[in-house]
């Protein structure tokens, strides 16, 4: 088997001393990261990307310790949705409606438990599924020409806002925005500088790590600040009580069908264009739900409603790094993250990865791997620990979020005019909050605009100007029909899903 | 109403960006689409989703008042103050200051603000500038 062979080669890459101790420091400091209010995979990932970039490791050991950070994170979120009713980050939303109602029956250390078993399960199967499809892929991508990737762009741009956005407007809007702030510097092809306005600092463009920092961590600031006093983050941690921190056979037998069931649907909706994590999770509930509420149970702190969305999410997350590192193309807001923290590594995922840098790719998966047990392992024994970070006070943390941010984008350049720009992002992002406004879509804009651009232009030089050259394969006409099914769909499903949500979640 | 000055804030972008489109300097030598092509399909894009929020505008955000207002702005103008002085006055002070400033602004006391500037200020430069050899800015005493 190519593949197994393949991967052994990733095993022998990330098996070294340092590799481990750099995979085990990630998994530490993302569950803190995740665990502590306020700060979630995406912007906890943000703030640490500029930060391995300037101390200067090389592309895969800084490669695993930000991947175990993200995949750490991911399981930190859940902790403060079963603890405090806060989902950690969108996905996790799903995990509140059954967590925090154990958690308050005193089964909060077997919720962790449930959850943390189903994180795993969904994790490794998902990236299972990743070793054997990626490559296939891969052989449909290499297939690819400039016209069907300006399609499969588009397809990201249409697909992103998906089912999470309230306004399609809104995520075109912003990803236009995005698009639009990616056109600001010299034109690759000709050499001639585009929206600069004769100002030195905008030759190079704009920097995306400055923008995602600006807009993910230093907006996060300023909501805090605005809602202070308001009761919102409030510390209700040292209400509640652990309880056991191991759960019972019997617990385990009962959920183990949920998560099979939800990694296989969480799955699938994480390598579909568009759907993500948040859908994974959602579909995975409302599945189990169908399935196994005979006496009415979920929604009242069944374990099965843990299980169900940890599972699915997790498996999502596999599912979506798929598109990501066969296709170079994001399926979600959460791999957006993941593909700025490549390209921060000057690695391009596409097809061409998988032949040029096999070791990085499969180093990559195996640290996956590798992550995901030293995770297990460390999250059920120290669950107590983490819990205590749920306690420290918004007051102390977040000033201190805000001077690392800081620190890792002066550390980059040394540049003051890259610190105005990530402060002038920071309100931007901050109003597009408030206008719910996506934020994501502006940065897959920022790091897909120019290769989008050089793909169109690409193509019309092709055909010397024919329009129609970008509809005329048979694949490029199936993705731009994808993409609009992709843009209508929400606004017809869209709501049904979001009311169906609202109503399981308050009542 | 928010979605509305939104919307027309979209518009204006979009001419805004036709325009410096339509000033880049074409060179002789260059493809069959252009430098200008894509920036326009952008703004084209910008334009349509600005009518579209004009014509369905979502409920109203709600908005910060008077002192949370007026707190939000002084939290920018002291980041922005921060990024000036940090080259002049050095990492260590600048960084005490506003990690002071923004702490007290998020509620603690006058003491413990200090306290915690302090501390995340030092404990920064140990982490990341000692340990980590990251360059950090300095100031007049080397730090």
């Amino acid at each position: 088997m190519d593949v197994l062979s393949s991967l052994a080669d990733g095993f022998a890459v990330a098996l070294t001393w340092q590799n481990l101790g750099l995979a085990l420091l990630g998994c530490f400091l993302g569950t803190m990261i995740g665990a502590l209010p306020g700060l979630g995979p995406s912007n906890g990932v943000a703030i640490l990307i500029p930060l391995v970039f300037s101390i200067g490791l090389p592309a895969t050991p800084a490669l695993i310790l930000l991947t175990s950070v993200y995949y750490g994170a991911m399981y930190g979120g859940r902790i403060s949705s079963i603890l405090l009713n806060i989902p950690g980050d969108e996905p996790a939303m799903m995990t509140t409606l059954d967590g925090f109602p154990m958690a308050q029956k005193g089964q909060a250390g077997e919720a962790l438990a449930i959850s943390g078993i189903a994180s795993f399960v969904g994790a490794f199967v998902a990236t299972w599924g990743l070793v054997f499809l990626a490559p296939q892929l891969v052989k449909v991508a290499l297939l690819f020409g400039p016209a069907e990737y300006f399609a499969l762009f588009a397809l990201a741009f249409a697909t992103l806002g998906g089912l999470s956005s309230k306004n399609q407007a809104k995520a075109a809007v912003a990803a236009a925005i995005g698009l639009a702030i990616a056109m600001i510097g010299v034109d690759g092809q000709t050499g001639v500088p585009r929206f600069a306005f004769n100002n030195v600092h905008f030759y190079d463009g704009i920097d995306f790590l400055v923008a995602i920092v600006g807009l993910f961590a230093v907006s996060e600031v300023l909501v805090f600040i605005e809602h202070r006093g308001t009761g919102e983050g409030s510390d209700g941690a040292k209400a509640i009580k652990l309880g056991r921190v191991t759960p019972p056979l019997s617990m385990i037998k009962q959920t183990s069908g949920a998560m099979g069931r939800s990694t296989i649907l969480g799955f699938i909706a994480g390598v579909l264009p568009g759907a993500g994590a948040s859908l994974g999770s959602f579909i995975a509930y409302a599945a189990e739900k169908k399935v196994s509420d005979k006496d009415g149970t979920f929604g009242k702190g069944d374990p099965r409603g843990v299980a169900a969305p940890e599972a699915g999410n997790n498996a999502a997350a596999g599912g979506a790094l798929v598109p990501m590192l066969a296709l170079g193309v994001p399926g979600s807001g959460t791999t957006a993250v993941l593909l700025a923290m490549l390209l921060a590594l000057d690695i391009t995922p596409g097809p061409l990865l998988f032949t040029q840098n096999p070791d990085v790719v499969w180093g990559l998966i195996a640290a996956l791997f590798i992550g995901n047990i030293m995770l297990l392992a460390m999250n059920i024994p120290m669950v107590g620990l983490f819990m205590r970070l749920l306690a420290i006070p918004s007051k102390y943390l977040m000033p201190a979020v805000a001077m690392i941010s800081f620190v890792g984008i002066y550390g980059i350049s040394g540049s003051i005019f890259d610190l105005m720009v990530m402060i002038g992002f920071g309100v931007l992002g901050w109003g597009l909050r408030k206008l719910e406004v996506p934020l994501v879509p502006i940065i897959l804009g920022l790091l897909l605009g120019t290769q989008m651009e050089q793909n169109l232009r690409r193509a019309m030089t092709i055909s010397d100007g024919e329009v129609s050259a970008l509809i005329s394969s048979p694949l490029a006409i199936g993705l731009w029909a994808m993409a609009i099914i992709g843009f209508i769909l929400p606004m017809i499903f869209g709501r049904f899903v979001r009311a169906s949500s609202l109503k399981k979640s308050s009542s | 109403m928010s979605d509305r000055i939104f919307g027309s804030v979209c518009l204006a972008l979009a001419a805004f960006m036709a325009w410096g489109a339509s000033v880049i300097e074409e060179s002789f030598i260059q493809d069959p689409l252009g430098p200008k092509v894509f920036p326009l399909i952008i703004a084209l894009v910008l334009a349509l989703c600005g009518i579209a929020m004009w014509l369905a505008p979502d409920d109203e955000p709600r908005w910060p008042q008077g002192r949370k207002l007026i707190e939000i702005i002084w939290a920018v103008a002291v980041m922005v103050l921060y990024a000036q002085l940090l080259p002049v006055i050095g990492f260590v002070f600048a960084t005490a200051a506003a990690a002071a400033f923004l702490s007290w602004q998020l509620g603690a006391t006058i003491r413990q603000a200090a306290t915690a500037g302090l501390l995340i200020s030092l404990g920064i430069y140990a982490v990341f500038h000692l340990v980590l050899g990251l360059s950090l800015a300095r100031g007049p005493l080397g730090f």
